[in-house]
């Protein structure tokens, strides 16, 4: 028995109908994402541009590399490896400090671990600025905490824990902290319980299994809170202006200052240029890392 | 050393008020193939995590090897485990996934080279060692979730529903070739399944659970041709029921007096006939048989035979294979139908047994 079909050439069957189907779908696309588009240009590309194009020149307007040749000065240099030393710091006391969270988080029940995650997200609700001066308050000679130790007799002077690289630190940490936690848990999460079991029944005690078989499934989302984090420090201006006090020069403070004290918008540039590349390049170094444990788990 | 034999006494667990194992006592011989099998919340899996140490029962007694195992935790256990989704580590390759347990025995290298890759060829998997787990076929991680797990020789093998991922075709080979290489290996097998036809292919003995006991634990011929309560019948097969009358010493269908091969074990009141498919005849002898008749309902084409559903009095329905050889024509819908069962054939089943 045969279908009786209308005889078209079964190769322009519907054809033109399914190109302009095609061609309606690319349209849609481009006319959905064209508003961003324009924005990133707008805010984005071309200021940066700008900049760029602004630190190629000198204070009288010439085009050359001082700017850049600047840096090179000890000044520069000990605020650059400064910058650096906050971000590794603060990354690694964030590791410390979040992957236990991260860990309770992701083995509690689902109720317990939503309220446990609002105490985590909490502080994203409320301003930097807030945050920063309530350290300032807590932190301070005559603050809360060397009030309290110097009456509980464990310090006969008070600690200087703020206006200095501690109290930049602790500043840095707490605002830090949920970017860590945050991938971190969603990495966690996806591991399945039952490979814990798994590994118990080959014979593994709860530590080699942990060692064995979670952290390394961890380790692509901590390596994405590592490198958010890090990234994140090393642009950070707020607190390390506040509780810095001035003594902590970090690379995000000197733009800042060559703009307001010295209206030096070819040097801020320049500067701002070397961030943006650092930044960008461990970006990419860290996504060239990650590819590895991303084909761990066979999703490709 | 012992040999593999589990004794598993009053186990009870609970889970507020839901009862998953009601006092599970249950004996598993060294070397036997035991099926556990039932609907889900039969407590069917929370049994072989309690043997597996991955639940704690509220009480009761499992000892293996005449040791006492309640309380002893699940790596101290040297149990080897297929579990359902098979649970491979995905950071780690093919052999080394099958390495792990005896890594963790601190088994040495050569030793472990040789093992691992037996296991292997055991399970057809030797070409692939290197491979990762996410580019393996869902019936390629099946076999090297049965290499991890009987790689170390454990006297007991633990299945959960191994099978239960696989497409039809790969499930009925994998089905002849774990049978194969539990006759060869010998290590006692506890299979979870819910598939009754599986059940009855592999296993040695199966035990019948429902609502966390055993209802019946038999040869898987005995659980399917004697079944002891209606629930286990209905369980096994394209079972129908025939609500069947307890007049004296006898039963009663439709005021018809029942031949029975054998007297019902479980039944002293009124009862169900379990009529299958494949027991019914198209012809029987008046004198020694049970006859059945009935109007045909529809037909449907089955390749390798027809299915005729008939419909009895009362809204009963049962229904009937042909396959041609029967000697006799396929009857059209609408037309009246004697059928008949072999007092061997006919089995009658109470509602439940206490």
């Amino acid at each position: 028995m045969t279908v009786m079909v209308q005889e078209v050439k079964p190769a322009i069957l519907n054809n033109s109908l399914l190109q302009r189907s095609r061609s309606l779908q690319g349209i849609s696309f481009v006319g959905l994402s064209l508003p961003a588009a324009v924005l990133v240009a707008a805010v984005l590309i071309i200021p940066f541009s700008w900049l760029a194009w602004l630190s190629l020149f000198d204070a009288a307007g010439n085009l050359s590399a001082e700017n850049y040749v600047r840096l090179l000065r000890p000044a520069y240099i000990e605020s650059f490896l400064t910058t650096f030393k906050v971000a590794g710091l603060v990354t690694a006391i964030c590791v410390l400090l979040g992957y236990p969270v991260a860990y309770l988080l992701s083995q509690l029940p689902q109720r317990a671990a939503q309220l446990l995650m609002v105490f985590v997200i909490l502080p994203f609700w409320t301003s930097v600025l807030v945050r920063t001066y309530a350290w300032l308050v807590l932190l301070q000679r005559q603050g809360i905490i060397n009030q309290w130790l110097l009456s509980s007799g464990l310090i006969s002077e008070p600690l200087p824990l703020v206006h200095n690289m501690t109290g930049t630190v602790i500043g840095m940490v707490h605002v830090m902290l949920p970017f860590l936690i945050l991938p971190l848990y969603a990495a966690m999460k996806a591991i399945d319980p039952v490979l814990l079991r798994a590994a118990a029944n080959c014979g593994a005690s709860p530590a080699q299994a942990f060692r064995q078989v979670f952290l390394p499934l961890s380790l692509s989302g901590l390596s994405a809170g590592i490198a958010l984090t890090f990234v994140l420090c090393l642009g950070f201006y707020l607190t390390p202006a506040l509780l810095g006090g001035g003594r902590v020069a970090m690379w995000s403070t000197q733009i800042a200052d060559m703009v307001a004290k010295f209206a030096n918008w070819g040097a801020a540039s320049a500067l701002s240029v070397v961030l943006l590349v650092v930044t960008g390049g461990i970006l990419w170094g860290v996504n060239r890392f990650m590819r590895v444990p991303d084909a761990w788990g066979g999703k490709r | 050393m012992g040999a593999g034999k589990v004794s598993i006494r009053h186990v009870h667990k609970a889970y507020g008020a839901f009862k998953a194992l009601d006092g599970i006592s249950l004996d598993i011989q060294p070397g036997e193939f035991l099926t556990l099998l039932g609907p889900s919340g039969s407590g069917k899996t929370t049994l072989l995590n309690v043997i597996a140490g991955f639940e704690r029962p509220d009480s009761g007694s499992l000892m293996v090897d005449e040791v006492e195992f309640i309380t002893r935790p699940p790596h101290k256990r040297d149990l080897g485990m297929v579990f359902q989704n098979y649970a491979l580590f995905p950071h780690m390759d093919v052999f080394d996934n099958v390495a792990y347990p005896l890594k963790l025995r601190g088994i040495d290298r050569a030793s472990i080279r040789r093992r691992v890759t037996g296991a292997l060829e055991t399970v057809h998997m030797d070409k692939l060692a290197a491979r990762r787990i996410g580019e393996l076929s869902g019936g390629q991680r099946q076999r090297v979730a049965l290499a991890r797990a009987i790689v170390f020789e454990p006297k007991i093998l633990l299945m959960d529903e191994p099978l239960s991922a696989l497409d039809k075709n790969l499930r009925e080979h994998m089905q002849m070739e774990l049978k194969r290489l539990h006759n060869r290996l010998g290590m006692t097998t506890v299979y979870v399944t819910h598939d009754q036809q599986e059940a009855l292919t592999m296993s040695d003995r199966i035990a019948v659970l429902d609502r966390g006991r055993v209802i019946q634990l038999d040869t898987p011929q005995n659980i399917y041709d004697h079944p002891n309560c209606k629930f286990v019948a209905g369980f096994m097969g394209e079972t129908r029921f025939l609500p069947v009358e307890r007049r004296e010493s006898s039963y009663h269908l439709d005021d018809r007096s029942l031949r029975l091969a054998s007297e019902p074990p479980h039944c002293d009141a009124n009862g169900w006939l379990i009529v299958r498919p494949e027991r019914l005849r198209w012809a029987g002898d008046a004198q020694r048989d049970n006859r059945i008749a009935g109007k045909v309902m529809d037909i449907v084409y089955r390749g390798d035979s027809h299915l005729v559903s008939v419909s009895l009095a009362g809204d009963h329905e049962i229904s009937i294979r042909h396959t041609g050889s029967e000697g006799k024509e396929l009857p059209v819908p609408g037309q009246d139908l004697e059928l008949w069962l072999t007092p061997e054939a006919s089995v009658v089943v109470g509602d439940a047994i206490q």
